[in-house]
């Protein structure tokens, strides 16, 4: 594992790394402290500074490789300098940081592009502008980082982004709810990262990725396993992952380029990345692996069920993506043969769930920001571009043939069944069951949305949206379609990846591809049909039926995920914190008050030294001391 | 010998003397001295701090002078490397609060009892004299500064227990004259409880003079010397406890915390940023400086005991902070749950716990005065001190909204902030040799979201509150208010992204007291293994 971890000083143009999160950060100085001036320009100013950026990275990456060695890192300045711990600032670009920093900047460029549009009419543009340049500044932040501490960094960076976005229309009650429960669950994932870095400082010495991933062959498999689950849980808040799910499908709230970016296509695969980066760890531990891959299952199934039965486009594809960085996970989880497979889907999934999230935003602006689906309808004529590039994205999804989630999707089933034995088995068929179950929901939007009656509300005239939206839906379409055919087939992504995760090591097959193929695409066809069987060929009802089976109340119900939630920890914690206050007011407080009261006598008493002794006894203090520290002072001065 | 320490000491005390001497009608001239006199305060302050040689002596700036000949006191004063950022600390928010206190009215007096009406002389007399006029508080003020100083920067045993004492006067006359509703009931509670720890340490520092006659034949409160006694466990324990009791009291530690939240919520804002900020630091101060390295064996026995202590209110007191609906109350519930961390810190004992908890005292001074300061202002212009009373305030008062944002986000130590890098020190730290406590205490950081969010949402997001009509026309930060908040603003985001500067001078004095205490950091346990 040695060439994994040995990290070469960057020289020449790449020593300047450090370019790429300094632009978005002096971005969003300028735009959050600019006052009014800027109100106007900020979103050219905000897009123009990740465009720059985007080029950066292109040039960098493109220097990248051609170098021998493609992992270099560059040391800023010393950031918590204490005895035996040394962590320092320092960046790391390497393959798989690389294709991170395209991703980021690339779709983030176009995302701002599309804002340029699609808050061109909201008064707090500026600021919205500014809390994005922010977000791409972190988001960099946590993927150049060469140590877990700088990961850390922009980890809990991107996680206030995220706050600030949710709740960016803060005025509206859900918003700034959603936004508080978001920080707070990625929180509880963040006390699992952090233990991660303490007990890597206890038992390795050091924090950084070249000592931390490099001498990770000398740990024991207990303490590896623990690393591997705090990591996990930290992962699992970031991402989004069960049991730390709930808070993704509420982050919609937040304007839709933000779902767009955030909470799709960056910040909540940063589990993803953080389980890729500890791959060492990762391959010591069987049982932390196997873990991974268990809570991608699980995710990726809730994912799908809850899906199925949301009528708000914005939150069916919440819950999709929740199932999709569960077949991430999933893929991660199966070690050294899953963690390229697992990156490649994270791409494509980049492109296409950001496709498909402005393409709703693009809808929603048609509508007058109605989300329900069931108001929707025939809209396929009304949104010609939307509407095609919508379907390209959906294609991509649910693993139409050679197109981009095909190629990814496929590879993850194939890797979960060549695990072999019946955890194989029970992962592989789990990811199957979601492919169908991805058909049938993404389906269903799909006729609600496009297909069947018109069911607008009154006074709603659909139209197509403006170029500066509809453009970057185009370029994100044009990946939904090509991506997986050129990571596969041109720009190999697994061998680019090799000098990080190693070669990957050749397995018998379970079940022959081209059979996990056959069966992928039959699973499809019948999600596809269930879909126009149950949605499509009926009429669409405007307000969603009540009764319904037990199944889809659990569905609508997130699968009680909430509920549990809510009836474990918030209303018990409501509870003890009210029981503490009146102890803490009564009892703590009481008896000390009540002992004074007694030394005094009677409370009357201790009110009478109130106005009394104690003030002159301060009083006779103060004055005492000066005249000792005067004649102290006249002794040796005079 | 240096004068430097000397005469910063010295000048706010002149200074305040200055002040009081004025008459009553050159208010605006009182304020201008004070102003004045505590940048220059600040100045020598940072000098200090930046021509502190790092790699030298460990009590730098010293002067001694006779004070009581027959009991060896000395009016000694010298600075390590933990008591020359405290005292820079000071020096950065006396001109802060003198900014922030500069409108300041003296609390009208109408409902007192007969007593203070004699006092007063005249109730309906419009510009308040003598105790209470703003020029009284501005003197206070001065006066405050040189105690908190000199409490950091005596070396001798017995003077630092007169600054101990002394230094409650001013700040008795802060909170009783000048503070809220409850002022009186809160200054007594303050300054009984305080004036008890005092007490109990005084028998302590008794103790450590006879044991010092005993054996060096002739006794002393030098720190130097103090800490080459050999005292036996048993007496140890005893004059450890007297100490202990006197700082829990003054940090605080949970269960003496009760008086902070009253004491907190009454005082005049710019007296409860000295109090949260600086005056109990003297508690978690006296627990690095004296208690360690006097004590080493009562240290390591009573270690578990505090670090119980600390740990419980860090969950406690976050829990409690929850419950608050006065912002007041919560800000100083949050300052004992962040005592916690410190307390943690100390008694984890090791280089990267000690080093963190120092740092946190400097971090939290800057962000809880920042956080009271902010408060000061959204009370000024909403007229309540509760939660519920405001409501959108981030759509009227952007500027306020912000500031209010980072202030809030280093309570809760999101990395980039000041507040993480103390945070990450004292946990990384204390994982090593407590990694119970400090699991419990990472755990903590969900409980410090929540109590800074929910406040933050509850006054800042929602739609605006139409129950309180002050809120429409509340005016944003304006220029003086920009120029107190905003300079702690800027430490927070300047120490959070650098502040090597500080652990440098932090680190040595750290590494001597651990010498002092006898404790070594834990090995890696990897590098171990492969070492045997």
């Amino acid at each position: 594992m040695d060439e994994t971890t040995s990290y070469a000083a960057a020289t020449g143009a790449l020593s300047t790394i450090w370019l790429l999160i300094a632009l978005p950060l002096l971005g969003a100085a300028v735009l959050l402290l600019s006052g009014r001036r800027l109100d106007r320009t900020a979103p050219v100013i905000g897009t123009a500074v990740v465009a720059v950026t985007f080029a950066l990275s292109v040039f960098y990456v493109v220097t990248l490789a051609g170098q021998d060695n493609r992992s270099v890192s560059v040391d800023l300045f010393s950031f918590i300098p204490v005895g035996s711990l040394q962590v320092d600032a320092g960046l790391l670009l390497d393959p798989l940081s690389a294709v991170f920093i395209l991703l980021i900047t690339g779709v983030g460029g176009l995302i701002h592009l599309y804002s340029i549009g699609y808050m061109h009419n909201d008064p707090g543009a500026r600021r919205f502008f500014g809390y994005l340049n922010l977000f791409v500044a972190a988001m960099l932040l946590l993927v150049l980082g060469n140590s877990f501490v700088a990961l850390y960094v922009g980890w809990e960076g991107v996680g206030l982004a995220s706050y600030l976005l949710i709740a960016f229309w803060y005025t509206r009650p859900n918003a700034a709810t959603a936004a508080k429960k978001a920080f707070i669950m990625n929180r509880v994932g963040d006390v699992g990262l952090a233990l991660a870095i303490f007990l890597m400082f206890a038992t390795l010495g050091s924090t950084s990725y070249a000592e931390v991933l490099g001498g990770a062959d000398a740990l024991t498999g207990g303490t590896a396993t623990a690393l591997a689950l705090l990591l996990l849980l930290g992962a699992c808040g970031k991402s989004g992952q069960f049991p730390l799910q709930a808070w993704l499908p509420d982050a919609m709230e937040g304007p839709t380029p933000v779902s767009a970016l955030i909470h799709a296509a960056t910040m909540v695969t940063a589990g993803v990345y953080l389980i890729a980066r500890s791959a060492p760890i990762y391959n010591l531990t069987e049982t932390g692996r196997t873990v991974v891959a268990i809570v991608g299952a699980v995710t990726l199934l809730i994912g799908c069920v809850a899906g199925c039965a949301k009528d708000d486009i914005k939150r069916v594809l919440a819950w999709s993506t929740v199932s999709q960085i569960g077949y991430m996970f999933l893929a991660v989880g199966l070690g050294p043969a899953g963690y390229a497979v697992g990156i490649l889907h994270l791409l494509t999934h980049g492109f296409f769930k950001a496709g498909l999230f402005l393409g709703a935003g693009s809808v929603m602006h048609g509508m007058h920001d109605e989300v329900d689906m069931r108001k929707y309808g025939a809209l396929a004529k009304r949104m010609k571009i939307t509407f095609a590039t919508f379907t390209l994205g959906y294609l991509a999804l649910i693993g139409f043939p050679f197109l981009s989630g095909f190629y990814s999707k496929d590879l993850i089933i194939e890797a979960a069944f060549d695990k072999g034995g019946t955890s194989g088995w029970l992962l592989g068929g789990a990811a199957l069951l979601g492919a169908g179950l991805t058909a049938f929901y993404m389906t269903r939007l799909m006729l609600m949305t496009f297909f069947g009656e018109a069911r607008w509300s009154k006074g709603v005239e659909p139209h197509e949206s403006p170029t500066v939206m509809t453009a970057p839906m185009i370029v994100l379409a044009f990946g939904s379609v090509f991506a997986g055919f050129l990571l596969v087939n041109v720009f190999p992504l697994e061998s680019w990846l090799e000098p990080v995760f190693g070669p990957r090591p050749e397995v018998d097959h379970v079940i022959e591809p081209i059979v996990v193929t056959l069966l992928v695409t039959a699973f499809v066809a019948l999600g596809i049909a269930a879909a126009w069987v149950f949605v499509g060929r009926r009429e669409v009802a405007r307000t969603a039926p009540v009764s319904v089976s037990a199944v889809v109340r659990a569905a609508r119900a997130n699968l009680y995920g909430d509920a549990v939630n809510e009836s474990v920890f918030m209303r018990p914690g409501q509870w003890l914190t009210r029981a503490l206050v009146y102890v803490d007011n009564k009892g703590v407080d009481g008896a000390v008050n009540g002992v004074a009261a007694l030394m005094g006598g009677s409370s009357a008493r201790l009110g009478r030294a109130q106005n009394g002794f104690v003030r002159s006894y301060a009083l006779g203090m103060l004055g005492g001391s000066i005249l000792v520290v005067a004649a102290l002072l006249a002794v040796r001065f005079g | 010998m240096s004068t430097l320490l000397l005469v910063t000491l010295l000048l706010p005390l002149v200074g305040g003397v200055v002040v009081a001497a004025l008459p009553t009608d050159r208010l605006q001239l009182a304020k201008q001295l004070t102003l004045g006199l505590s940048l220059v305060v600040l100045v020598l302050t940072l000098v200090m701090a930046v021509r502190f040689d790092t790699g030298g002596e460990r009590f730098q700036y010293v002067s001694s002078y006779t004070w009581i000949a027959d009991f060896g006191v000395r009016f000694a004063l010298g600075v390590d490397g933990i008591a020359v950022v405290l005292i820079a600390l000071i020096g950065v928010l006396v001109p802060v609060v003198v900014a922030a206190s500069w409108n300041d009215e003296p609390p009208r007096r109408p409902h007192e009892r007969a007593v203070d009406r004699e006092h007063a002389a005249g109730a309906d007399r419009p510009v308040a004299r003598g105790m209470h006029s703003m020029k009284a508080f501005f003197a206070w003020l001065l006066v405050l500064e040189t105690m908190m100083i000199g409490v950091f920067a005596a070396t001798d045993v017995f003077l630092f227990y007169v600054f101990f004492e002394v230094m409650l006067v001013p700040m008795y006359f802060l909170i009783g004259s000048f503070g809220g509703p409850r002022r009186q009931y809160a200054a007594v509670k303050f300054f009984l409880y305080s004036l008890l720890g005092g007490l109990i340490m005084l028998a302590s520092v008794i103790g450590l003079f006879v044991v010092s006659q005993s054996q060096l034949g002739q006794g002393t409160f030098a720190f130097d010397a103090l800490r080459q006694l050999e005292i036996t466990p048993g007496t140890q324990k005893l004059l450890f406890l007297g100490f202990f009791i006197a700082f829990a009291i003054k940090a605080p530690l949970v269960p003496f915390h009760t008086w902070l939240p009253d004491a907190g919520a009454e005082a005049p804002i710019g007296g409860a940023v000295l109090l949260v900020g600086v005056l109990d630091k003297v508690g978690t101060f006296g627990f690095l400086r004296y208690c360690l390295p006097l004590f080493p064996d009562a240290s390591r026995f009573f270690a578990p005991f505090a670090l119980v202590l600390s740990v419980v209110g860090i969950v406690y007191a976050a829990l409690l902070a929850m419950g608050q609906s006065d912002m007041k109350r919560l800000i100083a519930y949050t300052s004992i749950a962040h005592f916690g961390f410190i307390g943690l810190g100390i008694f984890a004992f090791t280089t990267q716990a000690g080093t963190g908890a120092v740092l946190y005292m400097v971090n939290h001074g800057i962000s809880t005065g920042a956080l009271f300061l902010i408060v000061g202002v959204l009370i000024n212009r909403g007229g309540s001190r509760l939660i519920g009373d405001y409501g959108g305030m981030a759509r009227i008062t952007p500027l306020l909204g912000g500031a209010f944002l980072i202030a809030g986000l280093s309570s809760l130590a999101l990395p980039g902030t000041n507040s993480f890098v103390s945070e990450f020190l004292v946990l990384i730290g204390s994982f090593g040799t407590q990694p119970v406590f400090a699991i419990i205490a990472t755990a903590g950081i969900i409980l410090a979201a929540l109590y800074i969010l929910l406040m933050y949402q509850r006054t800042m997001h929602g739609p605006d509150n139409l129950s309180n009509p002050r809120l429409r026309t509340a005016r944003d930060l304006d220029k003086r208010e920009l120029a107190t908040i905003g300079p702690l603003i800027a430490l927070i985001i300047v120490l959070g992204v650098y502040p090597k500067p500080l652990l440098d001078i932090i680190t040595p004095a750290v590494e001597a007291t651990m010498v002092d205490l006898g404790a070594t950091d834990p090995a890696p346990t990897v590098a171990e293994e492969a070492g045997s």
